[in-house]
């Protein structure tokens, strides 16, 4: 096994090695959750905190539903609306868990950096759901696994992300797990939802959608935030859908396997057509969804054995 | 005639002349007596003799913007602790910024400003005052009074007058007083909330960035208000190439000169790397390209003065999220040693260093001081120019230690450091 990592923060500090481990171990979860007992001990008696400053329902339920099936307790915690509100700072909402002596912390933050900087405070193993633009490793990790059940390979394959570029975590963590695997990545969008410097990570970009996907084997669309819609990133919804949307005209550009993918959740209409993201025949947004949940069950066994080897040896 | 002070045996740094050589300096009654080329006549007499032990000989560095927290944030720094640090620092000037809280912005505030500054050091202060009240770029401050009460240049620290007409109207008053202004070049909306440089580094970290563009809007507006008005006028920190060449054409036809940071000439962006917050500036951190741009432009003197932009910051302000932390780095007492790094990696001579830091300061702001020459104020730094150590936080005389230079290998230190003759630090 080869996972020498006290946390996940990030698809930034994972070899291609520790990568390939956790999606064989998230495979065995995938057969558990489709079994009739989902139950395991992996992680009994261990504490699990989900700590999001940041809405999510998707997301903590998926983290939720993998700690309880491994056997964790597992704690929600709203700190928007708890302690944040009163002024009590990032650090000292972590030393005040930290005094709870949990064993898995998992936190998103609005801010990039902030669940790093959390996890410099704490002792026990943390997992990033989601730091501002900057990571989000276990959707990218399960973007992964369905891709590779998908497609019965990891590499070598045209992948094309599409849309809101510059705000999307999801789309920096993908960028470097697909990269690290050896694909070729293109991304498509309208230049205003590009990131600055984009031309040096080793990426293809588009302004075209039907050029964009060309032959690709995986179509990856992105959530665009309300708040982007209007005028400041994008003239218009319709305009938006019309030349960035992914419908099956577009979609007939790719190759005629090629998979539909999104992270959910989505507008239909404006980054996909609702017809096309319900074909079970080219989408696989709820396996994605599936994959979740035993990605995360694998990172938390990951983590919790290197953690529990960390303690034994102290 | 018997000397009061006189250092024997020096590498005199003279920044007027451009020299570095073996000298001897004589002061009398607070001021430079004699500048001697070798020894100093065998009958020279001095009430008290420095054998200087051909150390480093230079005036003492004039400091335009630094930050005191008083009023209002005196637990983040004092004029007693910022008098410390300069001094240590070999800065016998500081010309203290108007961004506290209230702002500096009447002839009251700055009378308390001054006197405190009397009470709590030796070093030399001159305060500046706020450009416009509140800092809010409304309405023009009492410039006159200001100026009476001993405010030698007026600025809204790193708040831009996006308001032209306001802007114009402050700038055409300051100069029928003879006013100095500052600005600051940015381009407030398009730089709004960003909290590095974009680029490569600002994408990967997934940090809200601004394009170096946004400083060059700033300055080509700023240069049309100049021509306009006639004004006279520093641009605060220039820290990108862009800049540079937009520089370049106006600034001999105009009444201004240009400075940077310290921290612009010695760091570049990916020194955040994994959201280091006490690298979080403003302007931010730029690239490489754009740092050796700046340093080059130091050599040729299109850029005229460094300065530490030394801001000091609590660590609540800077514990926190890179977004969220707040900007600014300490740099008054690190000045000297950080600037010296560009004159061992051989960029800059000592020379030219000093005229960026001490001469050309003093001679913007109409100060006496910054010069090796006889009649000159006796403000002087001892410096021992290659002394390596390892630049430790908690070391600063700053109530606020947010120094980017933590841990970092330095060469230089200060030995001593003169304001009118008198020894206000030693180094033991």
């Amino acid at each position: 096994m080869s996972f020498p990592h006290r946390h996940l923060l990030g698809i930034e500090q994972l070899s291609p090695d520790a990568i390939v481990t956790l999606l064989d171990l998230a495979e065995r979860y995938v057969d558990l959750n489709r079994s009739q007992n989902k139950h395991s001990s992996v992680l009994e008696g261990l504490t699990q905190i989900n700590m999001f400053f940041e809405n999510s329902t998707r997301t903590q339920a998926s983290f939720e539903i993998a700690g309880k099936r491994l056997g964790a307790d597992v704690m929600n915690m709203e700190v928007r609306a708890s302690s944040i509100s009163k002024g009590e700072t990032l650090i000292d909402t972590a030393m005040t868990l930290n005094a709870m002596q949990p064993d898995l912390l998992v936190v998103r933050h609005p801010h990039s950096g902030a669940v790093d900087l959390l996890a410099q405070k704490v002792h026990c193993a943390v997992l990033n759901a989601g730091d501002g633009r900057h990571e989000h490793p276990t959707q990218a990790l399960l973007d992964t696994l369905t891709i590779r059940r998908s497609k019965g390979r990891l590499h070598r394959l045209r992948i094309a992300i599409c849309g809101d570029i510059a705000h999307s975590r999801v789309a920096r963590s993908n960028i470097m797990l697909l990269g690290k695997m050896e694909n070729r990545i293109r991304l498509i969008g309208p230049p205003t939802l590009m990131p600055s410097g984009i031309a040096d990570f080793g990426v293809e970009v588009f302004e075209d959608m039907r050029e964009g996907l060309r032959d690709v084997d995986v179509v990856m669309m992105l959530r665009l935030q309300k708040e982007r819609m209007d005028g400041g990133f994008i003239p218009s919804e319709r305009e938006y859908f019309h030349r960035f949307g992914l419908d099956a005209e577009k979609l007939s550009h790719a190759a005629p396997d090629a998979i539909v993918m999104h992270p959910g959740p989505m507008n239909r209409g404006v980054e996909i057509d609702g017809t096309l993201a319900d074909d079970i025949n080219r989408s696989v947004i709820r396996e994605q969804v599936e994959m979740g949940v035993a990605v995360r069950m694998a990172a938390m066994e990951l983590l919790a054995r290197n953690l529990q080897a960390s303690r034994g040896a102290a | 005639m018997t000397l009061d002070l006189l250092f024997q045996n020096a590498q005199l740094i003279n920044p007027e002349t451009g020299t570095v050589g073996q000298g001897a300096l004589g002061v009398k009654d607070g001021q430079i007596a004699e500048v001697w080329q070798g020894a100093a006549p065998g009958e020279t007499k001095a009430a008290q003799v420095v054998d200087c032990a051909e150390k480093h000989l230079g005036p003492g560095l004039v400091d335009i913007g630094v930050k005191v927290c008083e009023p209002g944030e005196r637990h983040k720094e004092s004029f007693r602790s910022a008098g410390r640090a300069a001094a240590a620092g070999g800065v016998t000037s500081i010309v203290t910024r108007p961004d506290t809280l209230p702002a500096i912005d009447s002839p009251e505030t700055l009378e308390f400003v001054l006197r405190r500054a009397r009470e709590a050091t030796d070093v030399r202060v001159y305060p500046m005052a706020a450009l416009t009240k509140g800092r809010e770029g409304r309405e023009m401050t009492e410039i006159g009074f200001l100026l009476d009460a001993g405010a030698v240049a007026f600025s809204d620290g790193d708040r831009v007058v996006t308001n032209t007409k306001v802007f114009s109207r402050a700038l055409t008053y300051a100069n029928s007083l003879g006013a100095l202004v500052l600005g600051h070049v940015q381009e407030p909306v398009l730089s709004d909330g960003a909290a590095v440089t974009s680029g490569k580094f600002a994408s990967l970290r997934g940090l809200p960035g601004v394009s170096p563009m946004a400083e060059r809007m700033g300055l080509e507006r700023d240069l049309a208000l100049i021509e306009m008005t006639g004004a006279r006028y520093h641009v605060d920190q220039i820290t990108t190439a862009q800049a540079l060449g937009a520089l370049a054409r106006a600034k001999g036809a105009l009444d201004m000169t240009v400075g940077t940071s310290i921290h612009h000439l010695t760091l570049n962006a990916l020194d955040v790397a994994d959201y280091r917050t006490f690298f979080k500036l403003k302007p931010p951190l730029r690239d490489e390209e754009d740092r050796l741009a700046c340093v080059e432009a130091v050599g040729s003197g299109a850029i005229d003065i460094i300065s530490s932009m030394h801001t000091p910051q609590d660590e609540e302000s800077k514990r926190l999220p890179f977004e969220a932390a707040a900007s600014g780095a300490v740099g008054v007492e690190t000045m000297l040693s950080a600037a010296l790094r560009l004159y061992h990696a051989g960029y800059l001579e000592l020379a030219v260093l000093w005229r960026a830091m001490s001469l050309a300061p003093a001679k913007r702001l109409g100060l006496p001081q910054g010069r090796l020459q006889a009649g000159a104020p006796a403000d002087l730094v001892l410096c021992d120019v290659n002394a390596p150590y390892t630049l430790d936080r908690f070391a600063l005389q700053s109530k606020s230690q947010n120094t980017p230079f933590d841990g970092a290998l330095m060469q230089g230190k200060v030995l001593a450091t003169y304001v009118a003759g008198e020894k206000i630090y030693e180094r033991n």
